[in-house]
């Protein structure tokens, strides 16, 4: 019996150690080594690389796309999540499906269509060189492969918190009077407000690390289309380690922020983020 | 009978929502990716099939395809076992290891790249290590399977973790009541419950690792026809200005990450009827 025990807790121990040892190794170090070598050559030499003129344009450029994605994905987000949650109506399977798709195709995928469709042959091409203005290689071309990556993080946060709490409550306010203005500020807005903040904060941390698709439509054009992640890139390749670990902490701080807020959020509402986790799961 | 397509609700702002939601979708997601389709089509069968199925391409597939199945797989095992331990045991810090696994998930791509190809780099803390061994890890597929199951690591786990928690204690203590023994609880009981998650885990994880581009080209060393990802390929194919070429690997990509989403959605199906019957 006693032997059995022991064999039991040796076991217990082993598995942990081995979990642990994974997670050390894959993700505690290389997040250590961004700052360790980010910070290799001394404080100084890390502020310097990133206020530099090209370093403060990228994060310019990255916070410009961040404007003008975030409010349409929001927007999309509240409007998408009411259309799936509040009616019942065919497709929405479908619907739903479509909102997984930027988790699935790659994002390279997303740029190149992107390229296609404005490219000279393509689609739009044709009406984009008439009214002569820039998409692709260009700051508009940039905000629609972001948007394409980041469209459904808002509403994939508010459906299951939506779904849980159904409608009885607008109902009401209905039955009452309440203008459809007067429904969605009083009633909805304030019971999904922290799932609609962490879908916002998930969408803003998506969309200023967004590498592969904003790669391939921005051309690389320094100082023009250079987001913070290519900034990165073009250090790195310039065999600039501790200028690219610099600039690569901002985006790992940016990251760490969100993890944070999604732990604080936990605290709040233990359940919303357990059930929005749960859609994988069933 | 006439087929119901939406069924009247009192709640205003069904034409609104409804507007919203399929004008954006359309432009951004449909319209753009039928595109794709179409510039595919005006080509003929020959010429796609050549661009699709050419030598670099097909070992590209074998890179992708197959190291992806290799993480899915070894992020399948390492996934199940760290949700049992987050879930069943008590381990120190637990609050920060769950923080901590959806690390990939806040970590830009790009960053994940240069970090792991520094690290596993002949200057790395474990890639020196490793190459005073004779084994060498940057540059080679072993690096690109790396990167990709840093990528994908949070979708096993976290597809299995909820549906650990939810695993009712009575049932494995009736079993345990009946004599059954822990590994056969393991295996009659636990494993059966979390199977679709498990496969959902996989599914999702092996189609992030085949579609990810920003971590694993700075580890791969992009070699054609040995390092050489499917990603990659349609953005070098696009920088030759052939854009035929990357519109067909693109549309092979997306047809097979279509399959996927069938794959997940028939997986929830699946899941559905499975638990229906308990």
């Amino acid at each position: 019996m006693k032997l059995k025990k022991i064999f039991m807790f040796s076991f217990r121990f082993i598995l942990v150690f081995i979990a642990l040892c994974f997670l050390v190794l894959f993700l505690v170090i290389p997040l250590f080594v961004v700052f360790y070598n980010a910070f290799s050559k001394g404080i100084g030499m890390y502020w310097g690389n990133i206020t530099r003129e090209e370093t403060i344009e990228a994060i310019f450029l990255t916070l410009k796309i961040l404007i003008v994605v975030l409010p349409l994905n929001t927007i999309f987000g509240i409007a998408c999540a009411w259309y799936i949650t509040k009616y019942k109506f065919r497709g929405k399977k479908l619907l739903l499906t479509f909102l997984d798709l930027p988790f699935t195709v790659s994002p390279v995928v997303a740029g190149t269509v992107f390229v296609l469709l404005f490219s000279v042959n393509g689609l739009l091409g044709g009406i984009v060189e008439k009214m002569n203005i820039q998409i692709i290689f260009a700051f508009p071309g940039m905000v629609l492969a972001t948007i394409f990556i980041t469209f459904p993080f808002v509403a994939r946060e508010l459906i299951p918190i939506m779904e849980e709490q159904g409608q009885e409550m607008e109902e009401a306010g209905r039955m009452l009077g309440a203008r459809t203005w007067q429904i969605l500020l009083k009633i909805t807005l304030p019971n999904i407000r922290w799932a609609l903040f962490y879908g916002m904060v998930l969408c803003s941390a998506r969309c200023v690390g967004e590498f592969g698709a904003v790669s391939v439509v921005s051309g690389h054009i320094r100082g023009k289309t250079i987001t913070i992640p290519l900034e990165v890139e073009i250090l790195y390749n310039e065999y600039n380690l501790v200028g690219a670990f610099g600039v690569a902490s901002l985006l790992c701080i940016i990251g760490l922020i969100s993890l944070i807020f999604r732990k604080w959020i936990e605290k709040r509402d233990p359940q919303n983020l357990y059930r929005q986790i749960h859609r994988y799961g069933d | 009978m006439k087929k119901i397509f939406y069924q009247k609700s009192i709640l205003p702002g069904y034409g609104l929502s409804l507007g919203i939601t399929w004008l954006y979708l359309s432009l951004i997601v449909l319209l753009p990716l039928s595109t794709l389709y179409i510039k595919v089509f005006t080509g003929s069968l020959d010429e796609f099939i050549s661009a699709v199925f050419s030598l670099r391409a097909l070992k590209a597939y074998e890179v992708s395809f197959g190291l992806s199945f290799v993480s899915a797989c070894i992020n399948s095992l390492f996934g199940f076992l760290v949700a049992w331990v987050i879930v069943r045991y008590k381990i120190p810090f637990k609050g920060f290891w769950d923080a901590l696994i959806d690390l990939p998930f806040a970590l830009p791509t790009a960053v994940a790249g240069i970090t792991l190809t520094w690290l596993y780099g002949p200057q790395g803390w474990i890639g020196s290590f490793l190459e005073a061994h004779g084994f060498k890890v940057v540059f080679t597929p072993i690096g690109i399977a790396i990167a990709m199951i840093f990528v994908s690591f949070p979708f096993a786990v976290r597809t299995i973790e909820p549906v650990l928690k939810d695993l009712d204690p009575e049932v494995e203590e009736s079993a345990r009541c009946l004599g059954a023994s822990r590994w056969k609880i393991f295996q009659k009981v636990i494993f059966p419950t979390i199977l679709p998650s498990l496969l959902t885990g996989f599914t999702l994880s092996f189609a992030r690792s085949m579609g990810e581009y920003g971590s694993v080209i700075f580890i791969a060393g992009n070699q054609p026809l040995k390092t050489e990802i499917a990603p990659l390929l349609i953005v070098m194919r696009l920088e030759e200005y052939d854009y035929y070429g990357s519109a067909s690997i693109s549309v092979f990509l997306l047809t097979v990450s279509f399959v996927l989403l069938l794959c997940l959605n028939f997986i929830q199906f699946w899941n559905r009827r499975y638990l229906g019957t308990i």
